[in-house]
């Protein structure tokens, strides 16, 4: 190892500038640039449902009604089939011949594109059905966008889902309003998840150039589009929970650049550790 | 099994019975299903409560075993198969408690006893799940069992009881068949994937011959319940068709059964075996299992931190009636 002082160059910039050169060179362009943005975007909502449905599942049997393990489940199984289709298409959509479980269960965090709100811890059970209801909110716009992408292995694979999450979002936002308009405690404990998870909503919104290449081939929605339609559910079902929406606007984001909370890498190390204990298994 | 130490009074000799007694006892030596409403002896209604009572905790506490390893499914479509299962033994408590209830004791009642320690659920959920082979070996030998047991009880005198088996039974025999596909995968698989299938049964096979309670001769409470048809079989019965069956599966696993006293019998038509460890089970039904305090801890602990939840919900409910029933007066 070098001494600390060889390691102050004396041109960095001169030293950038062939780091740079060398990257290009061995840069492959890509036969359609539209591929990689779409891959993207298909990650973007593949993983979201894959973390969500893994929280969710972290609740089974241990819910505070056997009803509620019950739905719970339901939600999750939900999940995990709408993962299976939307990253078995981003696996199809690379062509590196990737499958679904490859992408679920194979990369590390850095390569996860789900929402930073996905991979919030369960907290006590309000806090879940709050994560629920702001997610399902979004989710249910958005599929309902995507039932209209030019794609159409996109546009059917929404459909389907879309009636899954319209159920979703019935349920979660009748919990939200029974919980929010129910005993003082448990209006408090709804209001204090709503504040913990309201600067994590913000992201959903957000469009990045490559959510901005994905809409402009029409394929995908561009999510700021989804943003007034999510506000009017939100103050709907929160107005009936009695509940007062926070008035920051900060948003917390990086997951959909792979930049993410630390609870993401102990989501992977658990869902991950078989495939990873023992490489090359089939189970 | 489910119900594995329900214990009852003596058998009533038909001289003993009152005529309502006697009459009672007729008809179900005529096949005829009782149902809540109808009279019924108090020891019947108070045995039916305990047993379906212990079958019901039996299937919320047995979440747990398999609930431990969702979320480290090695494949999604596995995830998701575990979680339908799990999600299935959640449905199967409910109906149960639905049918205790019938018979006038209530859910709430009910898991408030199983928290204080005062019902038992079955031996077989305070052991740990301790690699995936667990996953393949509970739905192969567990739910095997369970089956042994419910398919009779599908006959059982008391209505709501029989039909909820009738209905449970369908998805144990699922649950039964992706048990034995994750045998098959981790038994023709890797070295350490045979290896983990071999640990499974190793662990699993004597806890699982638990499950039929103690034997015949031990378990003296059993002739009045066969009686009334609330058992079908005696244990001993129960655990040889167990073994029977399942000693050909694991041979076509290729694993070795954990019994070295394991032979076919010509002359009875059936395998000679090795008791399981009685004191073992005792230990386990007394509180001493390598899990009890865990499962029950995580069952109290659920029906704890749930509390406001639920008294949320019921104040909604009662406020929502509140703010109809001006407007319905009006
Ligand atoms: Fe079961
Ligand atoms: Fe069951
Ligand atoms: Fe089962």
């Amino acid at each position: 190892m070098p001494s600390l002082p060889d390691m102050n160059t004396p041109d960095v910039a001169e030293l950038a500038r062939g780091a740079a050169a060398a990257s290009r060179a061995t840069e492959v362009p890509t036969p359609d640039a539209g591929q990689e943005a779409f891959f993207e975007a298909l990650l973007r909502i593949g993983d979201s449902t894959l973390i969500l449905g893994h929280r969710v599942s972290e609740w089974c049997g241990h819910s505070p009604a056997l009803e509620e393990d019950i739905a719970l489940a339901n939600v999750a199984l939900d999940l995990i089939g709408q993962t299976q289709m939307w990253l078995g298409l981003a696996g199809e959509v690379e062509g590196k011949g990737r499958s679904a479980d490859d992408l679920a269960y194979l990369r590390d965090a850095w390569d996860f594109r789900n929402l930073l709100i996905v991979e919030r811890p369960n907290g006590d059970f309000g806090h879940t059905l709050m994560r629920q209801f702001l997610f399902d909110a979004y989710h249910l716009e958005l599929l309902k966008a995507l039932a209209g992408s030019s794609d159409p292995r996109v546009a059917e694979i929404a459909v389907k889902a879309a009636k899954e999450v319209a159920y979703h979002l019935e349920r979660s936002s009748d919990l939200v309003i029974r919980l929010g308009d129910g005993t003082d405690e448990s209006h408090r404990r709804m209001q204090a998840a709503l504040e913990a998870l309201w600067p994590y909503t913000g992201e959903m919104f957000l469009s990045d150039e490559k959510d901005a290449e994905a809409a402009a081939a029409g394929r995908i929605a561009d999510p700021a589009s989804l943003r007034p339609a999510w506000e009017r559910t939100v103050r709907d079902v929160l107005g009936a929970a009695t509940l007062t929406i926070p008035e920051g606007a900060f948003a917390h984001k990086g997951g959909k650049r792979g930049v993410h909370t630390e609870h993401l890498g102990y989501i992977l190390a658990d869902m991950q550790f078989l495939q990873r204990a023992y490489p090359g298994a089939t189970w | 099994m489910y119900a594995q130490l329900v214990s009852t009074d003596g058998l009533k000799k038909p001289e003993e019975m009152t005529p309502e007694e006697r009459a009672f006892q007729e008809r179900i030596d005529r096949g005829e299903k009782i149902e809540p409403k109808e009279w019924m002896p108090e020891g019947y209604r108070k045995t039916l409560i305990r047993q379906i009572g212990q079958h019901a905790h039996s299937e919320i506490v047995g979440q747990l075993p398999e609930g431990n390893w969702i979320t480290r499914a090695p494949t999604l479509e596995r995830k998701a198969i575990l979680l339908a299962k799990v999600q299935d033994e959640a449905g199967h408590g409910l109906y149960l408690y639905c049918a205790a209830e019938t018979l006038g004791v209530s859910r709430d009642e009910l898991m408030e006893l199983l928290h204080k320690g005062k019902m038992k659920y079955s031996s077989i959920f305070n052991y740990p799940t301790l690699t995936w082979a667990d996953m393949g070996a509970v739905g192969w030998l567990v739910d095997g069992a369970a089956i042994m047991n419910q398919v009779p009880l599908q006959r059982t005198s008391f209505g709501p009881y029989s039909r909820a088996m009738i209905r449970i039974c369908k998805e144990e025999s699922f649950h039964q068949r992706q048990g034995y596909a994750i045998m098959m995968k981790m038994a023709s698989g890797t070295p350490a994937q045979k290896a983990m299938a071999q640990d499974a049964l190793n662990r699993l096979w004597y806890p699982s011959l638990m499950m039929f309670g103690p034997s015949d001769k031990d378990s003296v409470h059993s002739a009045q319940s066969m009686a009334w048809k609330i058992k079908m079989n005696t244990n001993d019965e129960l655990r040889q068709k167990f073994v029977d069956q399942t000693v050909p599966q694991a041979e076509y696993l290729g694993l070795t059964v954990p019994d070295p006293n394991l032979k076919w019998n010509e002359e009875k038509g059936g395998y000679d075996f090795s008791e399981p460890d009685w004191s073992e089970f005792f230990d386990v039904i007394a509180g001493n299992g390598p899990c009890n305090k865990d499962r029950l801890g995580a069952r109290v602990k659920a029906w704890d931190d749930g509390a406001w939840f639920r008294e949320g919900l019921v104040a909604h409910a009662e406020k929502a009636a509140a703010r109809k029933a001006p407007v319905a007066a009006e």
